[in-house]
């Protein structure tokens, strides 16, 4: 859009010059179907967040709906007091902070070299990075591999390993290297005498940020909302990220995170742990949620790269 | 200049001391697994690991194994339809999205309406399959109250059969949607506005520009999108059918991937069956991707390669 909007003006004023009524009642029903499908896609979100700061009565009631009712805090309380949460959003941050650094850096020293024209076998090793985009050894070849071969079995390493570099992300890198930057920059890098290495960290990274950021974004929400490779490699749960947490909360139905109270409660519990999962479902997703305002305008651009070349 | 060569191809060598590492890793993630499918034709022994195990008699064993078994047509047909509906509606909704979206020229609102919609693509599957649960429970979810306000009977929606495709694929473009139109939005922006001066003079409206100009602008991007997800058409991804799996829905949430887990690493053991059901499937996905991207060159001449 952003590219567009600079050549636009004076196409689109003398377009609203000229409207007939036809174009008028045309935009009035685009806005209006708009409007209702951002409201679909708002209001479940909406909802969790008013659930979550609602007492557990009025949810399971059905009085929430605009705004929430009798305001607490008892539910994000609950939240903190489940040491199995905390100690999986401590494992996850953590993974999300080792797996996007090396990722990130597997995927600008593969981008770097591959987007240099004059680097000898250049297409031999973009085929050789290309040819496990469309075929893989399947899961259990590669189970097998890493727990039996690697010995990798129960351990974090499995978990980023596995998932690892994205060649699609290496190709949008690559791209942006290769037609953002022009390539003078770094001849004149290396007639001043940079060397290669020089040229990425003082030259092509400075001017990447953007870049950078869209793919560590990509690559950290990935690592964070994955569950799989988890599930299949960790067997110790003091190693569990949040996710797998989660599941055993949100989707298997698990009541033990509302403390207290015996048998005879059981509805009670049922109904607090209600509106706790909504609290839950919150707390999981706000890290995601804070870090999009602050790298949402590059999405468009970070796409557009790719699909350049994709 | 013979020396500048010299002097480039000398430097050369910290290019490849970077790429060093990356190839390494594609070397033992990527590659090692890949004879691993060999496994597909094996009597796997723990013992003498993959390479060292016996050939199975015959050879075929286990994919005659699956095709015999009442998975086989269960566990396609699953995937086929589940993967089939979603291509159906989560394919041309985000190229409408962007469309609408182009006809806008509040930026305000455009703006707002981008942002909102792309925010579902970061919730993890278990957080949207934990928030379909809580939404369907038949005692305190928010769908069952307004159910009985309209005079129905509340049910646990997820363990229902009949409306775990439409659950799953609503779920889908409600997640995705957002996301997916960012790419159309960008080739969008690349339609040149002298077109749509003509077509002005020419006498047509916005609607007609949109369906004329705008749509057959992007596509190419569309084929190409198309292209690729046909590739797909075979392998639904694996958490979020996993997730929303139970008991009561297995006859039709049971695919592919969730069974080959499913008898592999969650119960049974049984690896070299579950390698043969991959193969067989990533064979399957690939022949897809050809066939589309050659019918796609016969008619359009668009083409991935």
């Amino acid at each position: 859009m952003t590219s567009n909007s600079k050549n636009l003006p004076t196409a689109k004023k003398s377009f609203r010059s000229r409207q007939s009524k036809g174009d008028i009642a045309f935009e009035i029903v685009v806005v209006i179907l708009l409007a209702l499908l951002t409201l679909t896609i708002i209001y479940p979100l909406y909802f969790v967040v008013i659930a979550s700061f609602s007492d557990a009565k009025a949810v399971v009631g059905g009085q929430v709906i605009v705004l929430p009712v009798n305001v607490t805090l008892e539910n994000y309380k609950e939240c903190f007091k489940n040491g199995d949460l905390m100690q999986g959003y401590g494992n996850s941050f953590q993974l999300l902070i080792y797996g996007t650094a090396i990722y990130l850096f597997l995927t600008i020293l593969c981008a770097y070299p591959l987007s240099r024209k004059d680097l000898w076998g250049r297409n031999g090793i973009m085929v050789y990075c290309t040819i496990p985009m469309f075929f893989g050894g399947g899961l259990i070849p590669t189970y097998l591999l890493v727990t039996k071969t690697l010995g990798l079995s129960n351990s974090w390493w499995a978990v980023i390993l596995v998932g690892g570099v994205s060649t699609y992300n290496m190709i949008i890198m690559r791209t942006f290297f290769m037609s953002s930057i022009p390539f003078e920059l770094q001849e004149a890098a290396e007639i001043d005498g940079c060397s290669p290495l020089r040229t990425l960290i003082s030259i092509i990274l400075p001017l990447s940020i953007p870049v950078i950021c869209v793919i560590g974004l990509y690559y950290g929400v990935g690592i964070w909302n994955s569950y799989f490779t988890a599930l299949i490699y960790l067997s110790d749960k003091n190693k569990w990220p949040l996710q797998l947490f989660l599941r055993q909360i949100l989707v298997n139905a698990d009541l033990s995170v509302v403390d207290g109270g015996d048998a005879s409660d059981m509805a009670r519990r049922a109904m607090r742990a209600e509106t706790i999962k909504y609290a839950i479902c919150v707390l999981a997703s706000i890290p995601m949620l804070v870090i999009y305002p602050f790298i949402q305008r590059y999405f468009v651009k970070g796409v557009m790269i790719g699909s350049v070349k994709g | 200049m013979y020396w500048i060569r010299q002097r480039r191809i000398n430097k050369n060598w910290q290019f490849y001391l970077m790429l060093l590492l990356p190839l390494v890793w594609y070397f033992v993630f990527c590659y090692m697994p890949m004879p691993g499918v060999v496994l597909a034709f094996k009597k796997y022994s723990a013992m003498k690991g993959v390479y060292g195990s016996p050939f199975a008699n015959p050879w075929y064993k286990w994919f005659l194994k699956y095709y015999q078994s009442p998975y086989f047509s269960r566990t396609i047909g699953n995937t086929f339809y589940l993967s089939f509906l979603s291509l159906l509606l989560g394919f041309p909704l985000p190229i409408l999205l962007a469309l609408l979206l182009n006809e806008v020229r509040n930026r305000a609102f455009q703006k707002t309406v981008q942002n909102i919609t792309y925010i579902p693509h970061f919730l993890s599957t278990v957080v949207l399959v934990g928030m379909m649960t809580c939404f369907t429970n038949r005692d305190f979810g928010i769908v069952n109250k307004a159910i009985e306000w309209a005079g129905g009977t509340p049910e646990n929606w997820m363990q229902v059969p009949a409306v775990f495709r439409g659950l799953y694929v609503g779920s889908g473009v409600w997640q995705n949607m957002g996301w997916d139109s960012i790419i159309y939005i960008a080739a969008l922006a690349g339609v040149d506005p002298q077109l749509h001066e003509s077509a002005y003079i020419d006498g047509a409206n916005r609607y007609q520009c949109m369906w004329y100009i705008n749509l057959p602008s992007i596509m190419p991007t569309v084929v190409i999108m198309l292209i690729l997800n046909s590739g797909h058409i075979l392998s639904v991804g694996f958490e979020k059918v996993y997730l929303m799996q139970n008991d009561l829905n297995m006859a039709v949430s049971d695919v592919i991937s969730t069974y080959v887990y499913r008898i592999s690493l969650l119960s049974s053991n049984q690896f070299e069956l579950s390698t043969a059901i991959g193969l067989f499937n990533s064979v399957v996905n690939c022949a897809m991707l050809v066939i589309v991207n050659s019918i796609s060159r016969k008619i359009s001449d668009v083409q991935l390669w």
